[in-house]
């Protein structure tokens, strides 16, 4: 086998890839976490954390730079990479959506919930699942797979549209309830663009087994 | 006469060409290969290739040493018959003419099938000499010093050698001498250049200068590129021909395609373990 250097440069990226997926991942959660508990310590941590994962994107940025320069990468390799550099930009995405919830959550301070929290961690649970599946998707290089985390955006979607409603519903009852309930829609939607992006990496995925963008952007998300 | 469908039975002078552009010829395919084998002796050197040139197109041919990528371009204007034993089965059609047909004049075939190879052969005359040569034998009844300079400017070199024209064309630099080749390929007009590893000799700046010049005479011509450089390959070519070679020692096409697609995502385990460098 030639290029042994150049094929564990390559595996050595990805590990790197997953370890930046688990941080937000882990940013994901906490930040969820902290808005259920209305732990304002832990929306800080959140906050301050996504620097680490901001540099780790560069990292990986620029590792990704430098194997383009340096080994002129063709074919599967090449289109490994190009997917390498596009999901730490998502990633690093979703975890500024994560970053979002926790500064909405220290906006609401002290203040308790409109409501109890129900579609929302649901959503939060379902944009997870899917974040997961897309990486073992990116992992086991599985189309199917990615296909169906495309699939699955839907749901997001339908959950969103149902806490739209519902908070709708709780300011057109009382107009004082409108900031309160403006919070909660605003992590509804962190949530669902969070979905969207991984959406974007299961695409990402299907191009980079396929080679082929059309089977990717068979199905195009709504954003 | 020879029955083949070449653009000049002689030579056409400057005021024919726009007449008879390549485009005006008919068919999407210049050459066309088909079940192409071809021997050194008993030796089978490549075997069973087919495939068809784009009119206007570059075609580039990459594979491993020894896969028999100059083996191919070479039986593409007849050159492979003049090594000892160098013999074909198949055919090769020129505008739809059999190449290899009993009344077709090599030497006709090799002006109106040009070829550029590894090293710049200038001959040991003035510049201006080099590239009147293929004119003055093939009996150009045009003028011959406008037929030069433009020969010189579509090189891309005129520039750089109009004041020094009678100079020898060995004080030239690596790069310009390729430009020369190129140029006195191209004096002669023809519809078709391959090309045998024209910058393999050359350094980086003039390997870009000569690629430069490969895409603009695309307009023109269809040309035929073998490289080792995939880079390259990628760069300057239309379409891929990827050559391997066999147990059997006798090389073979794995794969020919959008050279697009070859790079970014080839059909073949075997072409993509190549152009990754994965081939042992």
């Amino acid at each position: 086998m030639a290029r042994v250097g150049f094929s564990n440069d390559l595996r050595n990226l990805q590990d790197e890839l997953l370890v930046l997926a688990n941080m937000v991942e882990k940013a994901i959660a906490r930040s969820l976490d902290a808005l259920k508990n209305r732990d304002l310590a832990l929306s800080e941590e959140v906050v301050r954390d996504d620097d680490v994962i901001d540099l780790k994107r560069m990292e990986l940025e620029e590792r990704c730079i430098d194997l383009i320069a340096t080994q002129q990468p063709l074919a599967g390799d090449l289109r490994v990479l190009i997917t390498v550099l596009h999901m730490s930009v998502e990633l690093e995405r979703i975890g500024d959506y994560a970053e979002g919830i926790a500064k909405i959550s220290l906006m609401m301070g002290n203040e308790p919930p409109l409501k109890p929290l129900i579609d929302i961690p649901r959503m939060a649970d379902k944009a997870t699942d899917m974040l997961r599946r897309s990486l073992d998707s990116f992992v086991n290089r599985d189309v199917d797979l990615a296909k169906a985390v495309c699939e699955d955006d839907d749901e997001v979607d339908a959950l969103y549209e149902q806490v739209y409603r519902e908070l709708l519903t709780y300011m057109m009852a009382s107009p004082a309830a409108i900031q309160r309930a403006t919070f909660l829609l605003w992590v509804a939607h962190d949530l669902e663009r969070i979905a969207d992006r991984t959406t974007n990496i299961a695409e990402q995925v299907i191009y980079m087994v396929t080679g082929d963008f059309t089977q990717a952007n068979a199905r195009v998300s709504t954003y | 006469m020879a029955t083949l469908n070449l653009r000049k039975p002689a030579l056409r002078s400057v005021e024919t060409r726009e007449a008879s552009s390549p485009t005006s010829q008919g068919g999407d395919y210049v050459m066309e290969i088909k079940g192409l084998n071809a021997y050194y002796g008993d030796l089978l050197a490549i075997k069973n290739i087919n495939l068809s040139m784009r009119r206007n197109g570059i075609t580039a041919v990459i594979g491993p040493s020894g896969c028999g990528k100059s083996t191919l371009v070479r039986c593409l204007n007849r050159m492979h018959e003049l090594v000892p034993g160098g013999r074909i089965e198949g055919s090769i059609l020129f505008n739809g003419e059999d190449i290899n047909a009993p009344a077709v004049d090599p030497v006709e075939l090799r002006s109106t099938i040009g070829m550029v190879f590894q090293k710049p052969n200038p001959f040991p005359k003035s510049i201006f000499d080099n590239v009147a040569f293929g004119l003055r034998i093939n009996g150009y009844r045009g003028d011959i010093a406008e037929a030069v300079e433009r020969s010189l400017r579509q090189a891309a070199l005129w520039d750089e050698v109009k004041d020094r024209l009678k100079r020898s064309a060995l004080a030239l630099s690596g790069g310009q001498q390729q430009r020369l080749c190129i140029a006195r390929a191209i004096a002669v007009e023809p519809e078709v250049i391959l090309m045998d590893e024209p910058c393999s000799a050359l350094d980086p700046i003039a390997t870009l200068a000569i690629e430069d010049l490969i895409r603009e005479l695309r307009e023109s011509y269809t040309i035929a590129i073998v490289t080792h450089n995939m880079q390259q390959a990628a760069r300057v070519s239309d379409e891929t021909a990827f050559l391997m070679v066999d147990d059997d020692r006798a090389g073979f096409l794995v794969e020919f395609d959008s050279t697009e697609r070859i790079f970014t995502n080839p059909s073949h385990q075997q072409t993509e373990a190549y152009i990754t460098g994965r081939f042992s």
